[in-house]
């Protein structure tokens, strides 16, 4: 972690702050962590945006297969009646309540040395403690959030409404797209849930990923790591951190949902 | 119902049912190009299933409907060619949330069409709505929107417009324009109407011909004239004096 507390080009803005928090009130845990913090992000410190990158990587590319999966496979079970729909639907509620944990306990297993996709030896399955892997484990955890809430999004589109643009002239596919261009809202609802679930998730991105520092460590391991080492101020400003990214995130993605803060 | 008159769809022996209930049993019903048909019967008779059946939505459980030169038989769904020459307009006007003027396009674009401005601008102008061109679709009047919804259908040039209870619930100005467009409609581009209603003054101000369904039977059909002044069956004579008729 060697350049957390490097960085030690003067910045006037924080220098003012620390001054302000200083005759404020007592600088404690929460006063140091949230001055660490942006001392950190403003000078551009090395390994923290090492570790924010990856985790922005990890976590967009995750967030990128689970849409590509979720999104299509929430369409057909929320507008297509077809046997067995109702098996894959209770095997995706229980999805998205299952415990990452588990589900990087099971990626473990399958991508070690002796699991069924580790054996393989194949270019294509990525190796235990890789980013691949963890991109793996936050996909296998996100997807059914992301499935779940565009079923649930589609379904709540007005039921004439499919008949009327069939009536229109539509295809089957776009009819689809129609609906979900309708469900828009709760489908973008369903991109923020699945990137809520494996942004701030750490069980899983800890056992397939390892914390490798400079090759594995994301926001969240490197919390619990400040954390177990008593650096409690450093934890708190990659909180405050993490919580800013996924703040800004969220905002970005309710504006694609064409609505602002305001309404 | 003369054979030999060119039909644009000719319904053999339809019957529709979902699951064991059957909704309609139809033994033939010729429609001719360019006429206005009115369907009238209490709710419940079936004339929304028969209209879903006309615009290919969904095939019948048995029989066929031939339209113009291709025959959809039981069971099998129509190809997408057949079903792009037919469009409806529904009683409940249910425009995308989108504005009105993306509506409006909304079927020249899942058909590809370029040069869609001028159609549009002009379906709007149809309809009274021009200067409500990019507002959104929510925001309009119950009336504006079923508007919307006839400038919508008529952009695609349909050779047959489907219109399923289209003023109910609208006030008389709205109703005024949508039966005057449609009649102009029907008049200026000779488009075939097959219009469902409940109310008999709105078929006898519109339609050529009127067909009366009950229970999912076709029990009279007969020009608007002969259906109002000469019904051949008692229960015509019933409802169009607006009795109960089952």
């Amino acid at each position: 972690m060697a350049g957390f507390f490097d960085s030690s080009r003067p910045l006037r803005i924080i220098q003012v702050i620390q001054i302000y928090a200083s005759r404020s009130f007592p600088i404690n845990g929460t006063g140091h962590g949230l001055i660490e913090a942006l001392r950190l992000i403003f000078t551009g410190d090395a390994a923290l945006l090492e570790i924010v990158s990856l985790s922005l990587r990890v976590s967009g590319i995750a967030l990128l297969f689970s849409t590509l999966i979720g999104v299509p496979l929430g369409a057909a079970l929320g507008l297509g009646r077809f046997v067995g729909r109702k098996l894959i639907v209770a095997f995706m509620y229980t999805g998205m309540g299952f415990p990452p944990v588990v589900i990087g306990l099971i990626v473990y297993l399958l991508l070690s040395r002796s699991g069924p996709l580790g054996s393989l030896n194949s270019p294509v399955v990525p190796t235990l403690f890789t980013p691949g892997a963890m991109v793996i484990a936050q996909s296998i955890i996100a997807f059914p959030l992301v499935a779940g809430f565009t079923m649930a999004a589609v379904m709540g589109v007005d039921a004439g409404l499919r008949q009327q643009v069939r009536a229109l002239g539509a295809t089957t596919w776009q009819t689809t797209l129609t609906v979900l261009a309708e469900a828009r809202v709760g489908v973008i609802v369903s991109i923020i849930a699945g990137f809520g679930g494996i942004i701030s998730e750490v069980g899983a991105v800890m056992l397939v990923g390892g914390n490798i520092d400079g090759r594995t460590r994301v926001l969240t391991t490197a919390i619990v790591l400040e954390t177990r080492q008593g650096n409690f101020d450093l934890a708190l400003a990659l909180g405050a951190i993490l919580l800013a990214i996924t703040f800004i995130i969220n905002v970005a993605m309710l504006r694609m949902q064409g609505k602002t803060l305001d309404e | 119902m003369n054979d030999d008159q060119p039909f644009c769809y000719r319904v053999q022996n339809l019957t529709k049912a979902y699951g064991s209930r059957q909704v309609l049993q139809l033994d033939a019903l010729d429609i001719r190009p360019g006429e206005i048909f009115a369907l009238v019967g209490p709710s419940g008779s079936g004339k929304s299933t028969l209209l879903r059946l006309l615009n290919f939505l969904e095939p019948p459980t048995s029989g066929a409907i031939t339209f113009q030169d291709a025959t959809v038989d039981a069971g099998r769904p129509a190809p997408l060619a057949l079903r792009r020459r037919v469009t409806t307009v529904a009683q409940r006007p249910i425009l995308l949330n989108r504005s009105v003027w993306a509506n409006v396009q909304f079927g020249l674009q899942l058909r590809g069409s370029r040069d869609r401005e001028g159609t549009v601008a002009a379906a709007l102008a149809e309809v009274g709505l021009a200067h409500l061109a990019r507002q959104a679709a929510r925001t309009l009047s119950g009336g504006e929107a079923q508007r919307v919804a006839l400038a919508r259908a008529m952009v695609i040039a349909p050779d047959v417009l489907l219109l399923d209870e289209p003023t109910a619930n609208l006030d008389p100005y709205n109703v005024g324009v949508i039966e005057e467009t449609v009649r102009r409609l029907n008049r200026q581009r000779a488009m075939t109407v097959v219009l469902v209603t409940h109310n008999v003054f709105q078929a006898r101000r519109l339609a050529h011909r009127i067909g009366l369904l009950l229970d999912g039977r076709l029990i009279e059909i007969a020009a608007t004239e002969d259906f109002f002044a000469n019904p051949q069956d008692p229960r015509t004579g019933a409802f169009v004096r607006g009795e109960m008729v089952y």
